[in-house]
């Protein structure tokens, strides 16, 4: 079988917001939000048939306004957050709130594509994450791996977290941070460390990578001018607690240990524009996915500062035992740190890359065109990983 | 009777015929003539003894007639005759000899009786005569025993004088300083002495004699020590002291800890003059003392200390080296070959070979002059050490050439001696650390030049390179040099200072310095020391630290000014092109390097050169870039383009925009060439703009607005995408003006439409990036090779804008061309 060629999904509108829905582990599914200012605004769920290298969609109506960005609750499928910008009073403000999915929307995912968009069902609005005072959000971020009942969202310079109670539909700010300084901060990127029992945070604002510990809400380590430009986006490592890659607008993905903040671990410099979005594989962290306003996606492997036992040698009794014969050869030298492949399937700004929540081994990207992408990881390498 | 045949002749053998005839007659002999009766048995031979008369008669009377027999009767008759009286007178002779015979005896008879008498007399006389004597030596027995005794205690007397006078003799020696003949006066006496010391009266003198001799030795020993004698003093001293028994072992210890002493004054000296030296160096009251004028002055007249002028304080280290070679070295070798006359080239006598002196002197002459060479080659050392100041080379050289060439004469007195080889280890030593203090003064002199260029760069331009400034130069100060000006002169002060160092550094090699012909400085001193060492090493230096303004500059957002950059660039670029094939073929003349070991070649370090000038553009394009988007992208994100007026003009930022896209279309020019740019479509730009917007501008905007359709838009940006190349926004550049502008462009296009994409517009805010991007369009397009770029960004800029506007209004073609041509 040689490996699939991209699927890719036409979106009518622009679109920015790409999640996959962390909730599901059996199918694989990735959620879009479209950004228009003159139409009303929709979620797109994207159904991947493995089997069939087949695309169902299905279409939720989201009229509160463009998403800039979306985010699937780790408990419950069908809760979601987004944050939206809402034009009032001559006056552009980006909120966020939590949705629930019509019950109805999978019957109607077999419908014709042409019926949905026609007539699509409206998302359930559960709460707003209310920001007037603290400003425009830029993220919302869910527990990771928790159940659903908390979250954080990032307005301008404030770092909130948020209680959801009864069943998601009242929201309560139980603590709160502010980042003081000179100027307009204002946090452009974050992410929730599934390490230390959830307890630790890293946010981006221009050019500097924060960490803040939830319990006191401090500030915990800071890595000034982390990027040359600014930093676009953040990923903690799945595996190892203290690692953590950030891309930018100066073209490149570096890698940190938090402990020793004076100096990247590593720097890719392989994009020739800004990197908007990075994120590791979910199970095997030498995967790694970026995103860039170039129009490309590239796929990365970096042993060297996996999990992975690094240049691990291989049994040869298990390679025996293989039945694709031809994997020998390539599975006795050790991995390099490598670029694996870079994906040209987009022709306008990526802004958003994903790992699938259901398949380690499938991942989409989203470009500014509406265009979504879902590629594997080559088959070779896939198994080389695996055996 | 007579035989016929023989006649009786009167001759000789008739005589003795006679004779025999008569022995034969009285049977004389009767043996002597036995062969003769053998012949003559005939019984008829007359004269045979078997003569038979009847035979023979009867014989004659048959055979002869009477005639005949009457003849013979005759002749028998006359041959008896003379028988006869032959026979009487052989009587008569020896009758008288007979009667005198008998008067002798009866004579001699007499006087035997005489004599008889007469001995007897004289035997009795010598018994007297015996007797006599025997009673004259009875009698002097006595005497001749007592004057040989007498003679005997004379000698004595005399020797005993000797040895009882012997202190005194010496004390006078000792007066006169006569110690050879008081040595020689006690040589003679010491074994008497030793003999008879038990005796109380000897002993005396033995004892006297021992204190003399050890005040003599003591004497000999201050003499030996004090060393103001000469040479000549000093080996008699020894000699004298070694034939006093002194031990060699002692003497050759002594000798050498006192010239150690003199020595180690001398290394002292050397001492105190590397301290004097090294604080009034630290003490910075750097005295010129070496001309500077074969120095190439610094670039520019500021207070950087150029490390070519050599802070020489103190002693220069030529004359710090000659001092070391008169006093130490020639002192050295004068103790070496005095120490040699003395106890390994002295003649061997006695009991001295047999101690076998010199190959212990020789032993410990070793050790003394290694331990003493070794610590003089650490001061001298310590003393190249200091030699910090790389200004006058052939000073250094020269001294390290006398240092070298008066170590040689250790070599020839000291055959075995490691000191010389020591001594070349050090001369290697010091060209290899002159060879790294070369490198490095070149590299602080390639950061000083690159300092002075940063000011003159810093400096406030009045025109922007472009009017050139007179030929002044760098170190005029009045007029600002431009960029290309600042290239070459920078350019030729490192060419100067590089062939500068190569020369100072081929005085090594020189044909009248000694150690010129050591193996090293033949082989590995040109390959690896200068080339590899001095030139390669210093131009992949200049491509280090280039890359160096590339990576640190990088992160903390340009701290380096973007021109130096550039003016790098160019320099890479021309190292790579001719400079360092010029530099590496006049270092492989001038040091006929031979290449036996591997060495970099040209072409490594004309591909690092281009690298370094690649990647040094690449930034440059990536630092103007960056700096233009930033303008552009603080003009996006600090207005409110919801609630913008309506735009009656083109914003400043826009105006700045281009106003420093040509500044550096210029600056880039004055270095880089044009490059090759695509056809235009026209000459006028402003015709082929109104051409170009007004024909977008039915095609993509209008329809674009139309609520209704809103996937034509993206439809129609893709197909144009479909048919456009990718374009790769931080790529690497060309050498050529059109290309490094292209870069810079795309990179602040690039930049204005992904900020664009993240605002939202009110109808006035698009239509002002409307007016912003025609501007733009009007001006930017000269400056790169395919203005379809500029048009396809700016169209997506628009685009975006409009996109992004919640009352997307365009604005009129003419208005906006209007508004852009009134600035």
């Amino acid at each position: 079988m040689e490996d699939d060629a991209p699927v890719i999904y036409g979106l009518e509108f622009q679109a920015r917001a790409l999640t996959a829905q962390t909730a599901e582990t059996d199918a694989i599914r990735f959620l879009v939000g479209t950004q228009s200012l003159k139409f009303d605004n929709q979620i797109h769920i994207i159904d991947f048939d493995d089997e069939n290298n087949m695309i169902n969609k299905s279409v939720l109506l989201h009229d509160a306004g463009e998403i800039w960005h979306i985010s699937g609750s780790p408990a419950e499928k069908a809760v979601l957050t987004t944050c939206y910008s809402k034009t009032s009073e001559s006056r552009v403000l980006t909120c966020a709130a939590v949705w629930r999915m019509p019950p109805e929307w999978e019957s109607g995912s077999h419908e014709s594509p042409d019926d949905s968009s026609n007539n699509p069902q409206t998302l359930e609005l559960l709460c707003h994450l209310d920001n007037t005072t603290h400003g425009s959000v830029a993220c919302v971020l869910w527990e990771p791996m928790g159940d659903g009942k908390r979250v954080i969202s990032l307005a301008e310079n404030h770092v909130l977290l948020w209680d959801l109670q009864e069943s998601s539909t009242k929201a309560t700010i139980s603590s709160s941070a502010t980042l003081e300084g000179k100027g307009q901060l204002k946090f452009t990127a974050g992410k929730w460390s599934p390490h230390h029992n959830s307890t630790q945070l890293a946010t981006a604002n221009d050019t500097a990578i924060r960490g803040w510990d939830l319990r006191s809400m401090s500030q915990i380590y800071c890595i000034e001018s982390a990027h040359g430009q600014l930093v676009r986006d953040l990923d903690f490592n799945p595996n190892k607690q203290y690692y953590l890659a950030s891309c930018g607008d100066d073209c490149k993905v570096k890698f940190w240990d938090v402990r020793h903040i004076n100096e990247p671990v590593k720097c890719l410099e392989e994009h020739s524009h800004w990197v908007w979005s990075v994120r590791y594989n979910h199970s095997h962290d030498q995967l790694l996915l970026t995103g860039s306003s170039d129009s490309r996606v590239i796929l990365s492997n970096m042993v060297s500062i996996s999990s992975e036992p690094f240049g691990h040698l291989v049994d040869d009794d298990e390679l025996s035992d293989n039945e694709e014969s031809q994997q020998e050869d390539k599975g006795k030298e050790p991995l390099q740190d490598s670029i694996i492949a870079t994906y040209e399937e987009h022709e306008d700004s990526v802004y958003a890359v994903e790992w699938s929540a259901a398949d380690p081994w499938l991942f989409a990207s989203l470009s500014y065109d509406g265009r979504l992408v879902i590629n594997r990881v080559p088959r070779a390498l896939k198994y080389r990983i695996l055996l | 009777m007579s035989s016929a045949t023989t006649p009786p002749d009167s001759d000789p053998t008739g005589r003795r015929r006679v004779h025999s005839m008569l022995k034969l007659y009285y049977g004389l002999n009767e043996e002597g003539t036995a062969a003769e009766q053998a012949e003559s048995l005939d019984p008829c031979d007359i004269n045979g003894p078997h003569f038979d008369p009847e035979v023979y008669l009867n014989k004659l009377r048959k055979e002869c007639s009477l005639g005949e027999l009457m003849d013979h009767e005759s002749c028998m008759v006359k041959q008896i005759r003379s028988l006869d009286s032959d026979m009487q007178t052989l009587v008569y002779e020896n009758y008288n000899k007979f009667i005198s015979a008998t008067d002798t005896i009866r004579k001699m008879k007499n006087d035997f009786k005489k004599m008889e008498d007469e001995m007897d007399c004289l035997s009795a006389n010598m018994a007297a005569i015996t007797e006599f004597s025997a009673r004259i030596s009875g009698t002097l027995q006595d005497q001749h025993a007592q004057i040989t005794k007498l003679s005997g205690v004379h000698t004595l007397l005399r020797k005993l004088q000797f040895l009882f006078e012997l202190p005194a003799r010496l004390n006078k020696c000792l007066e006169l300083q006569a110690y050879a003949q008081a040595v020689s006066a006690h040589r003679r006496a010491r074994c008497v002495l030793q003999q008879y010391s038990h005796m109380p009266s000897f002993r005396g003198i033995q004892d006297d004699c021992h204190v003399i001799m050890e005040q003599l030795a003591q004497q000999l020993r201050q003499k030996f020590r004090d060393g103001g004698s000469s040479a000549k003093d000093l080996s008699e001293c020894v000699e004298l002291l070694l034939q006093l028994d002194e031990p060699a072992e002692e003497l050759c210890d002594k000798f050498l800890s006192h010239a150690q002493s003199r020595l180690e004054a001398d290394l002292q000296g050397l001492e105190v003059e590397l301290k004097d030296s090294a604080v009034t160096d630290t003490g910075g009251g750097s005295v010129q003392k070496t001309s500077p004028g074969s120095n190439p002055v610094s670039p520019s007249s500021s207070s950087v200390i150029n490390p070519f002028l050599s802070p020489t304080a103190g002693t220069d280290i030529l004359e710090f080296i000659d001092r070391g070679c008169n006093e130490f070295v020639s002192s050295l070798c004068l103790v070496i070959a005095s120490y040699q006359e003395l106890f390994i080239n002295r003649p061997q006598e006695g009991e001295l070979a047999s101690k076998n002196i010199p190959e212990m002197a020789n032993g410990k002459l070793h050790v003394f002059v290694d331990t003493l060479a070794a610590r003089y080659f650490s001061l001298v050392e310590q003393r190249i050490q200091e030699e910090k100041g790389v200004g006058d080379n052939s000073l250094l050289v020269r001294a390290l050439d006398r240092f070298h060439r008066r170590l040689q004469a250790i070599t020839k007195l000291l055959p075995g001696s490691a000191v010389p080889s020591h001594g070349t280890e050090i001369v290697v030593r010091a060209a290899r650390e002159r060879i790294k203090q070369y490198l490095s003064a070149l590299q602080t002199f390639y950061h000083d030049s690159l300092t002075d260029v940063r000011q003159a760069l810093a400096a406030p331009r009045l025109a922007v390179g472009g009017a050139s400034t007179s030929g002044g130069g760098v170190t005029s100060k009045d007029a600002t040099p431009s960029l290309p000006e600042l290239l070459t002169s920078l350019s030729n002060f490192i060419l100067n200072q590089l062939k500068s160092v190569l020369a100072s550094v081929h005085l090594f090699t020189a044909k009248d310095i000694t150690f010129s012909n050591k193996p090293y400085f033949k082989g590995e001193f040109c390959s690896q020391g200068v080339r590899e060492g001095l030139v390669v090493s210093f131009i992949k230096f200049i491509c280090q630290s280039s890359r160096q303004y590339c990576e640190s500059a990088g992160d903390r957002g340009g701290s380096t000014p973007p021109a130096l950059l550039l003016l790098l660039s160019r320099l890479c670029l021309d190292y790579e092109t001719s400079t360092i094939s010029y530099i590496l073929t006049l270092t492989d003349e001038q040091f006929l390097v031979q290449h036996h070991t591997p060495v970099t070649p040209v072409t490594a370090l004309c591909a690092e050169a281009r690298e370094a000038a690649q990647k040094l553009l690449n930034h440059y394009v990536k630092v103007q870039g960056l700096i233009i988007s930033q303008m552009l992208r603080k003009s996006v994100e600090t207005r409110d383009w919801v609630n913008t007026i309506e735009p009656r003009n083109v914003r400043a930022v826009m105006k700045r925009v281009v106003e420093d896209t040509t500044s550096i279309d210029v600056q880039v020019g004055l270095l880089y060439e044009e490059g090759v740019r695509k056809a235009h479509s026209s000459d006028s730009s402003k015709r082929t703009f109104s051409v170009y917007s007004s024909s977008r501008q039915q095609i993509r905007y209008a329809p674009s607005y139309t609520p209704s359709a809103p996937m034509d838009t993206n439809l129609l940006s893709n197909i144009h995408k479909l048919f456009s190349e990718r374009i790769d926004i931080f790529s690497p550049v060309e050498f050529n003006k059109v290309s490094v502008l292209t870069g810079i462009i795309k990179i602040s296009l690039k930049t204005f439409l992904e900020c664009v994409r993240l605002r939202t517009f009110g109808r006035y805010g698009l239509q002002q990036i409307q007016v912003d991007c025609h501007y733009l369009q009007m001006y930017l397009w000269r400056f790169v090779s395919d203005e379809n770029l500029v048009h396809f960004l700016l169209d997506e800029i628009v685009g975006s804008a409009a996109h992004r506007c919640l009352d997307p209004s365009p604005m009129e073609q003419s208005v906006i061309e209007v508004i852009c041509e009134r600035g």
